[in-house]
């Protein structure tokens, strides 16, 4: 080795490009389209009146005045009153945090389950991931809808159990993403290096497949949480999700149909509410799939 | 010098549908400390699946079947494949550098992170100073702006880049042994000759030793003492760099050999290929693997099984009943 071929190593580095910044290049790529930013403002505006439901709300969410039952929408009772006498739309503001709260946290108890059982299966093969996906596939055998309103009707209602029901069902979902995506990162050179360096199995599993698992699983819950609010709402509307009086839009929607031809807003209001929280979570999860995906760069 | 590896009969095999595969089939050696070696033979020969094998990363439906591998005074085969005795040997006292720079970095996480992680791990060292190692590291290994390149990801380095990271991480811990499997096979020339002289110097000023895994005679000619002929799972001559290539007597030695031009040929001679294709590794014969191939061959080769190696003279071993020297010229 030469002086001459270090400095022309040096020279060749300080001629590099400038480096691209990975978060501004994100962000560009995910605000791109106009109806991410459309979704992103939904969201924000839920996750606000969900936080803030107590300041905002005008009225008493639980308790109505019997007097003013069934009223249009007026100046005082801006989106009408339901049969109780209850502000429809104080009752919508507080349905948001029902709403939120059960999609955020079934993702979040069904994420973890599901990601590291498809972790543990993909990893390790063999009788481990015989068992834990044979369970996962008869799982998913049924459609995630009737898997929840079984195990909501097993448990009775109620939010924990709306929590738990939704979270069994949507669990096999990341497992078997999980699992796919661990078969594929584990052959990678990397990992057998890192083998070779004297890593343990959880070490490997949780420092070095992990975070190779991350954006397409963060993409996944983005899109998932949308499906999850919706089958909350269908089960509160069947009556085995959300217990009265707790404010829910699927509760909301099934209270207000009787009065459809006379009081349509009772109805109209939270079906609409659900409409577009489904919306912002699937605009907002594809923006994100668009910004993490490495194979569409480049196109976008 | 004294020895700090013996390999001894070592048999991996891979159980597959069309039968068993004897990848690595009695396969011994040493390797003394600070010392170089060379591990020749052609793809598929069982040269990769040996080295995994003395690191016992060998998954099913591979398993090592037979032999030992003493190091330090120990079995290595005594331990558990994952347990925490051989996880405490791997990367801390035999480390092993891939072939493919390009994906044996981890991409999401920085060249920092995947540096100190080793020694956090096997040196115990706390956040500052194994960064500060790490950077000492990179500097040594030729990365030049260190301090500023140690948070980049692996994509912001070229393959030659990355190489000389993997070199900085084999030798971070101090190993006893650094295994090159063809560490320079995916990389231009000019990168190779620069890496293969930036790991002697290395292992020198590490005082570790070098096991160069290759399929190219060409780069152990310079830098291996020893030499290892490894074909069809076994090792068919063993001897010195000066043996091997002033003096080879093994068959397919002498075939190799035949097939890499050299400076103190008359102008217009012309290479040599070796006949034939290497044989299938299931269900082989007892005959020597390399007897289709032979053009040295005697009746007693397809006779008898493949012989024992034996000693040509001093530390020049082959395995082959044919007296190749007489032949030669």
């Amino acid at each position: 080795m030469t002086e001459r071929d270090s400095t022309t190593i040096t020279v060749a580095f300080q001629e590099a490009p400038p480096r691209v910044n990975e978060w501004r290049r994100f962000w560009r790529v995910f605000l791109q389209r106009r109806i991410v930013i459309f979704g992103l403002v939904i969201l924000f505006l839920l996750v606000f009146s969900a936080i803030f439901a107590n300041v905002i709300a005008p009225h008493d969410p639980y308790i109505g005045i019997l007097a003013d039952s069934l009223q249009h929408p007026n100046s005082t009772y801006w989106l009408g009153t339901d049969i109780q006498g209850r502000d429809t739309l104080s009752r919508l503001i507080f349905g948001t945090r029902t709403a939120l709260m059960v999609g955020f946290v079934t993702v979040g108890i069904a994420g973890v389950v599901g990601v590291g059982l498809g972790l543990i299966a993909g990893y390790f093969g063999g009788v481990a991931s015989m068992i834990i996906m044979r369970i996962m596939d008869a799982l998913m055998g049924f459609p995630m809808l009737i898997l929840a309103m079984l195990f909501a009707a097993v448990l009775g209602g109620g939010i924990q159990n709306v929590v738990i029901a939704l979270s069994i069902a949507t669990v096999p979902g990341y497992a078997r993403v999980m699992n796919g995506l661990t078969l594929s990162i584990r052959e990678n050179d990397y990992i057998m290096a890192e083998r070779a360096m004297g890593s343990s199995n959880a070490r490997i599993m949780l420092s070095h497949i992990l975070p190779n698992a991350i954006p397409p699983m963060i993409v996944l819950v983005t899109l998932q949480l949308g499906g999850i609010i919706m089958a909350e709402a269908a089960l509160s509307f069947l009556g085995i999700g959300i217990k009265p009086p707790g404010a829910a839009w699927g509760a909301m929607v099934s209270d207000g149909y009787r009065y459809l031809s006379n009081n349509p807003t009772l109805s109209f209001a939270p079906g609409i509410a659900i409409m577009l929280v489904v919306f912002a979570f699937n605009m907002v999860g594809d923006g994100l799939r668009d910004a993490l995906d490495p194979r569409l760069r480049g196109i976008l | 010098m004294t020895e700090l590896l013996r390999v001894n009969n070592l048999v991996t095999q891979f159980k597959t549908e069309s039968g068993l595969v004897k990848a690595v089939d009695g396969v011994s050696y040493y390797i003394d400390e600070q010392e170089i070696i060379g591990l020749v033979g052609e793809s598929g020969c069982g040269k990769s699946v040996s080295q995994l094998s003395v690191m016992q990363l060998i998954s099913a439906p591979g398993d090592i079947a037979g032999g030992e591998i003493i190091f330090e005074g120990k079995n290595l085969l005594d331990y558990e494949a994952n347990g925490p005795r051989m996880r405490a040997v791997r990367g801390a006292k035999i480390a092993m550098i891939f072939q493919e720079p390009m994906t044996s970095l981890n991409p999401v996480l920085t060249i920092g992170q995947q540096l100190t992680e080793m020694l956090h791990l096997h040196m115990k060292m706390n956040d500052e100073a194994a960064r500060k190692r790490a950077i000492e590291l990179m500097s040594l290994v030729g990365i030049p702006g260190a301090e500023n390149r140690i948070d980049d990801y692996p994509h912001h380095f070229s393959g030659g880049m990355r190489q000389r990271v993997m070199i900085a991480m084999g030798l971070s811990c101090n190993p006893k042994i650094l295994i090159a499997d063809e560490p320079t096979t995916a990389l231009d020339v000019t990168t190779q000759a620069q890496l293969l002289e930036l790991m002697k110097d290395m292992v020198e000023r590490f005082r570790t030793s070098l096991v160069i895994v290759t399929h190219n005679l060409g780069v152990v000619a310079r830098y291996a003492q020893r030499i290892y002929i490894m074909y069809a799972g076994r090792i068919v001559e063993s001897g010195t760099t000066k043996d091997i290539f002033g003096n080879p007597r093994h068959p397919y030695t002498i075939g190799l050999l035949k097939c890499i031009p050299r400076l103190d040929e008359e102008e217009g001679t012309k290479l040599v290929p070796i006949e034939g294709l290497p044989p299938n590794l299931i269900n082989m014969p007892q005959t020597c693997a390399f007897l289709p191939r032979c053009s040295y061959r005697l009746d007693k080769c397809a006779r008898e099984p493949w012989p024992e190696m034996t000693a040509v003279n001093g530390n020049h071993f082959i395995r082959c009943y044919a007296d190749t020297k007489e032949k030669k010229k």
